[in-house]
């Protein structure tokens, strides 16, 4: 049954491990299930399940595998037969042999059989902590000074209905970037580089230093060491873009927090790049995107974020611009060339999620920079192309 | 193993889900990690164990440039060196310039002690993962004396976090994780009445009654805490506010709301009506 419920909880999509399951059975043997399904409930879930965000997860993987049987289902036995005739989820690895083996299972079996035993004897008048009616703080019904309630007689309402109740439906992340998150993959975001700056003291140095100097104190100072990156952050504003716009505001704060970057400069578009890059969101104050080139060099990263969803004369004819008013004289695809061979190590960052990439231009955008999602995972794949430690790999033409 | 029945305390009211969860991780000798959002009594949860098992408690604040070693040790060179240049002290031993931190010191107490990791998400990404040999194995090594120290009595190690980032994986595997769910209304009735034993009954009631409206509303980029709840009453009654106002005109909502985009909202949502 312990091996079915395993398989169960990871059928739900949680990522239960042989280690953490081995010690749910460890904390069951040296008593603390007490024979009652709450406290099962809550036992598992504390030993098993790691993030808030997987409760309700955890709630509908209880309820349907409880569902039915709580009222004839005795975990006291069902773990005696496990203890007898340890059956295992699969193969396990050697550090989960050692697991397994430092838990003596023998000295177990033993240790539980005399907690039933005990129990049997003083049953309803115990002072030990398993059974009802005792002495023991645990259990229920019982008159110890601090008498706490577990489980039982809960309102009549068993750990299944309680789980069913799906307290933690909130809790689901669906996992939205916060600032936060995003900020801290940002922070990956470094090359360390000697530079210039106030000095400071090199310990390790000055020990060397000083014992070879026989013990006469020789201070050895250094220069700090700097982040070298350079970050330009393109970002696309208005229109298809619109429903990522907290997204993008929450990348935006971060980047803008971050002060870990030698330099840092953003500017906005719409739709692609073309003649004039803008400082503000409404797109009045611009500046002309060939000096902002001028600016560059391979120094620089670029990271744009957009959807890189548009019309193809959008991004390759002249003239394609979506404003109706602007005639762009270079296409759009020519100057995010411009960009790439300006600053080859850049990269483009997609809210869209990866499944509906068909888009035209979105190929063709891929030949010229590599493109990730802008997720936690996408954000940390496509930093570690800036840092150099992940091949900077464009779609091929 | 020993068996620690941790039961809460007069202040500290746990809940039995929270009882059984502090006494596996003892039983276990795994760090039980608490997460829940601000005010929700993780840290003094440390405290009523400490209290309730009548333990030492030692405590390590976590702060943003913690680094996992200054919790075990610190060799202190630069006294050492010091020593040296002037000749104030005997040098061959090492082991004096060896200073412990919080981690280290928990494990080399004579009796079972309670140490707590406070704020966990507050230091580098890394960190984590930098105590887990440590935490797994309860013992150290001093790489400046040669010397291996194990734990006699593993602590009750008791650590928290503010829910504000994903602790690493590993990490979590070696955890016993327990979620302090904010308080329902009930219960924060209860806390009110221990910072504001005397608080009317009607006033008391309109404020929950505001306070959980607004902390539904979905637009809220940060949810008002327990602390924040408390000061708004304090300023409700010095500034002698009526009940009735507080639902009219919810006053001092700047004590409650700490962002002008949340003020914003709650604003144009109270506006619309929404309070009934």
């Amino acid at each position: 049954m312990f091996v079915d419920f395993f398989y169960h909880l990871r059928g739900y999509g949680l990522k239960v491990t042989i280690t953490e399951w081995l010690s749910l059975m460890k904390a069951l043997a040296i008593g603390h299930s007490r024979a009652d399904l709450h406290v099962f409930y809550n036992l598992a879930r504390c030993l098993m399940v790691k993030r808030e965000a997987d409760f309700d997860n955890y709630d509908r993987a209880f309820a349907s595998f409880f569902m039915g049987v709580e009222n004839h289902f005795d975990i006291s036995d069902e773990l005696l037969e496990w203890l007898s005739k340890p059956e295992l989820p699969r193969e396990l690895t050697d550090e989960e042999r050692a697991k397994l083996e430092a838990l003596d299972l023998d000295e177990l079996r033993e240790r539980f059989k005399e907690l039933l035993d005990e129990q049997k004897e003083r049953h309803d008048g115990g002072d030990r902590w398993i059974g009802t009616g005792g002495m023991s703080p645990f259990g229920h019904g019982g008159e110890h000074p601090t008498g706490v309630r577990i489980g039982g007689s809960g309102g009549g309402r068993s750990a299944v209905q309680v789980a069913t109740d799906r307290r933690f439906r909130n809790l689901r992340s669906d996992r939205i970037l916060d600032t936060r998150q995003i900020g801290l993959a940002l922070r990956r975001l470094r090359k360390l580089d000697k530079d210039e700056g106030p000095e400071e003291l090199d310990i390790d140095e000055t020990i060397d230093s000083s014992a070879r100097n026989a013990g006469e104190i020789d201070l050895v100072f250094r220069p700090p060491k700097r982040n070298r990156i350079k970050l330009l952050l393109l970002i696309d504003v208005g229109g298809s873009m619109d429903p990522h716009t907290l997204l993008c505001e929450r990348l935006f704060s971060a980047a803008h927090k971050a002060n870990h970057f030698k330099k840092f400069e953003f500017k906005f578009f719409h739709n692609c790049v073309y003649e004039n890059l803008y400082t503000d969101i409404s797109r009045w104050k611009g500046e002309a995107t060939s000096q902002i080139l001028k600016r560059l060099d391979h120094t620089w990263s670029v990271c744009l974020v957009g959807d890189a969803w548009m019309s193809p004369y959008e991004l390759t004819h002249t003239g394609g611009a979506i404003d109706y008013y602007h005639t762009n004289q270079v296409t759009g695809l020519d100057w995010l060339r411009k960009f790439r061979d300006r600053c080859p190590n850049s990269i483009w960052l997609n809210p869209e999620p990866r499944r509906i990439w068909n888009a035209p231009t979105i190929h063709l955008i891929r030949q010229v920079f590599p493109m990730f999602e802008l997720t936690i995972d996408g954000l940390t794949e496509g930093i570690d192309v800036l840092r150099g430690i992940r091949p900077n790999r464009a779609l091929a033409a | 193993m020993s068996f620690h029945a941790f039961t809460g305390t007069d202040t500290y009211l746990a809940s039995p889900e929270l009882r059984d969860s502090v006494n596996v991780a003892s039983a276990l000798e795994k760090p039980l990690l608490v997460r829940g959002e601000p005010g929700t009594g993780k840290t003094v949860l440390a405290e009523a164990i400490a209290e309730n098992l009548v333990m030492e408690l030692l405590t390590w604040n976590i702060k943003s440039t913690s680094k996992a070693q200054e919790g075990l040790y610190v060799y202190d060179t630069v006294q050492r060196l010091n020593d040296a240049r002037f000749g104030d002290r005997d040098i061959t031993d090492i082991s004096q310039y060896i200073k412990y931190g919080p981690l280290g010191e928990s494990f080399l107490k004579d009796q079972r002690v309670v140490l707590l990791i406070d704020e966990i998400d507050k230091a580098d990404m890394e960190f984590p993962n930098d105590l887990l040999h440590e935490l797994d194995r309860m013992s150290f090594f001093v790489h400046e004396t040669g010397r291996q120290h194990a734990a006699r009595f593993r602590p009750i190690v008791v650590i928290t976090s503010n829910n504000e980032k994903e602790l690493p994986d590993a990490f979590l595997r070696r955890c016993v994780f327990h979620y302090i769910a904010f308080p329902d209304k009930a219960e924060m009735e209860d806390i009110i009445r221990v910072h504001h034993p005397d608080v009317e009954d009607e006033l008391l009631r309109q404020v929950l009654l505001r306070f959980y409206w607004l902390r539904d509303l979905p637009e809220l980029r940060k949810k008002p805490s327990t602390s924040e709840l408390i000061d708004w009453i304090a300023a409700l009654r010095r500034g002698g506010v009526s009940t009735e106002s507080i639902e009219s005109e919810l006053p001092f909502l700047g004590v409650l709301m700490k962002r002008e985009n949340d003020l914003e909202a709650v604003m144009a949502a109270h506006r619309r009506g929404r309070v009934n």
